[in-house]
């Protein structure tokens, strides 16, 4: 049996950033292999090129050096294969929140009655049925991200690429939006690339973190986690997952500090 | 004593509750009156005392505004014609407003989004806008005769700026996120214009196109000054050439409220249209 190719591959991939005089090198090196239905989270400080790295798997940035490929194609641009949840939403704010989940698979041309079937069943399934018909401004924060976690499923992404999306939400919103995702990844098997610079959510919610240090940008380890879910954050075993990746992400401090 | 008391309580609540509604629905419509009406009680005052012998008072600025309107007082040759002046004007504001909209807005959108457009057209544009409307008087008259065709181009120049200039931020200041989510959505390249510029854009070119009516009203005057038989601008000059001061201040006045009664209905369809946007509440 022929192994399939993986959905990402990222391989020696470098991204450097002119900005003015300065040269700053984003993203050194990277490696990465994701395999379809993976759920993994990119963790590191800021400057670690997390987010670069997220761009670039997105097509929204090109590789200085290196390979980003799909399904064994380099990735040229940004395509609806491939949908982006900004920690911002980046909702459309002239149409409701029919029409913004709608906008994807009427861009790509579907028949009216496709989009409205498509339109119908995401918004039943992030819970805003009763919110169907409203302006992005009228929404809270976690409403809003369920639009646009709900406007990239319409589209029929294979891969969801996450850039901090619950950073700015209450706790409480966050714990409850962590859930639906787990819940939605379960169900249809999609394959999520989620940013966060949260220890926790990265172990609640992956199952394998990335873990990136600064200076330049690289990724430092890779760790696949095999906790049973439902995890429970204050479990003993969620604990010495958490111990042992906070030694990881501070890894960069100790070699400094030798150096 | 005591039982009359608190029975006399509530009804002491209720009255102030009462004015107090009343009053902050009515609060909007008092505040808003009282500098006309103290400029009304100064011109009066003014006039009264013979400060000025040049301006009528304000009762035979009314008594003829009612003659200026339907007739039946002075019956002069301004009688009864203020609704034919009033329609010439309109025509000449929505008429002229219609055409600088026509140029400035596609103008306004290729200034802004395409780089050779704007490196084209900009200096040029804003080497142009500092010359007031009143200057253009002259070589309007040359250019287009003594007569209608002059009003409108003044008019069309007088809104043409603010629709322009609104309409080149409105689409140059997209958010760059809202780009790249329709693009990861699989809208590309032109149709990213329709579906992502032209809306985001929608409420500066809305103030620009409000601006634009606003001093379409207000050059109304100079463009009336070509030498047009009718319109309230022609009006205005006349009784400056007859020294009837009444006519000038109901032309004035006719002018403002026209101007108001044609803004309050934009910021209406603007409201309507804006919805989405939450700072959008003129």
């Amino acid at each position: 049996m022929v192994e399939a190719s993986p959905i990402i591959e990222i391989s020696h991939v470098s991204k450097v950033f002119q900005l003015q005089q300065q040269t700053i090198h984003a993203l050194s090196d990277a490696n990465l292999t994701i395999a379809k239905g993976e759920f993994i989270c990119l963790i590191g400080a800021s400057g670690c090129g997390k987010s670069t790295l997220l761009r670039i798997m997105a097509g929204f940035e090109q590789p200085s050096s290196g390979q980003a490929l799909m399904w064994g194609r380099p990735i040229a641009g940004p395509d609806p294969s491939r949908g982006m949840v900004f920690q911002d939403y980046a909702l459309f704010p002239w149409l409701t929140v029919r029409e913004n989940i709608g906008f994807g698979p009427a861009a790509r041309g579907l028949a009216r009655s496709q989009v409205k079937e498509t339109v119908d069943k995401f918004v039943e399934l992030v819970g805003l049925s009763k919110f169907a018909n409203v302006y992005p401004h009228q929404l809270s924060g976690g409403m809003k991200q369920r639009v646009a976690i709900a406007r990239v499923l319409a589209n029929d992404a294979e891969l969801v690429l996450m850039d901090e999306p619950f950073g700015a939400l209450d706790a409480m919103t966050r714990e409850r939006l962590q859930d639906e995702l787990l819940e939605i990844w379960q169900r249809t098997k999609l394959t999520v690339v989620f940013v966060t610079h949260s220890i926790e959510e990265a172990i609640f919610l992956a199952n394998r973190v990335v873990v990136m240090t600064p200076g330049p940008g690289r990724i430092e380890s890779d760790n696949p986690l095999d906790l049973a879910r439902p995890r429970d954050v204050a479990s003993p075993e969620f604990n010495d997952v958490r111990r042992v990746l906070g030694a990881k992400l501070h890894s960069h401090h100790e070699k400094k500090a030798a150096a | 004593m005591a039982v009359a008391e608190t029975r006399a309580e509530p009804a002491v609540a209720a009255r102030p509750a009462m004015a107090r509604i009343l009053w902050l629905r009515a609060k909007p419509t008092v505040l808003a009156l009282i500098v006309p009406l103290l400029l009304l009680a100064f011109w009066q005052v003014a006039t009264a005392n013979r400060w000025t012998l040049l301006i009528p008072t304000p009762y035979q600025v009314g008594e003829y505004m009612v003659d200026f309107a339907v007739g039946g007082i002075y019956d002069d040759a301004y009688s009864s014609t203020l609704f034919t002046h009033l329609l010439a004007s309109m025509s000449r504001v929505y008429g002229g407003f219609a055409l600088a909209a026509l140029f400035a807005l596609p103008i306004g959108m290729m200034v802004g989004r395409m780089p050779t457009a704007r490196m084209l057209l900009d200096p040029f544009l804003q080497l142009m806008r500092p010359i007031p409307v009143t200057a253009w008087l002259p070589l309007s008259m040359i250019l287009f005769g003594l007569g209608a065709k002059s009003a409108f181009a003044l008019v069309c120049l007088g809104a043409f700026y603010p629709i322009l200039l609104n309409t080149i931020f409105g689409v140059r200041s997209v958010d760059p996120k809202l780009f790249e989510a329709a693009s990861m959505l699989g809208c590309r390249g032109s149709a990213q214009f329709y579906k992502v510029v032209l809306p985001a854009a929608t409420p500066s070119i809305f103030t620009g196109l409000r601006l634009g009516l606003g001093l379409a009203w207000f050059v109304i005057v100079v463009g009336e000054m070509t030498g047009v038989p009718q319109g309230l601008g022609a009006v205005i000059m006349d009784g400056r050439t007859l020294s009837r001061t009444e006519l000038v201040i109901c032309g004035m006045i006719v002018i403002g409220l026209a101007g108001y009664v044609s803004d309050r209905l934009v910021v209406a369809l603007g409201n309507r249209l804006l919805r989405w946007s939450p700072n959008h509440n003129g």
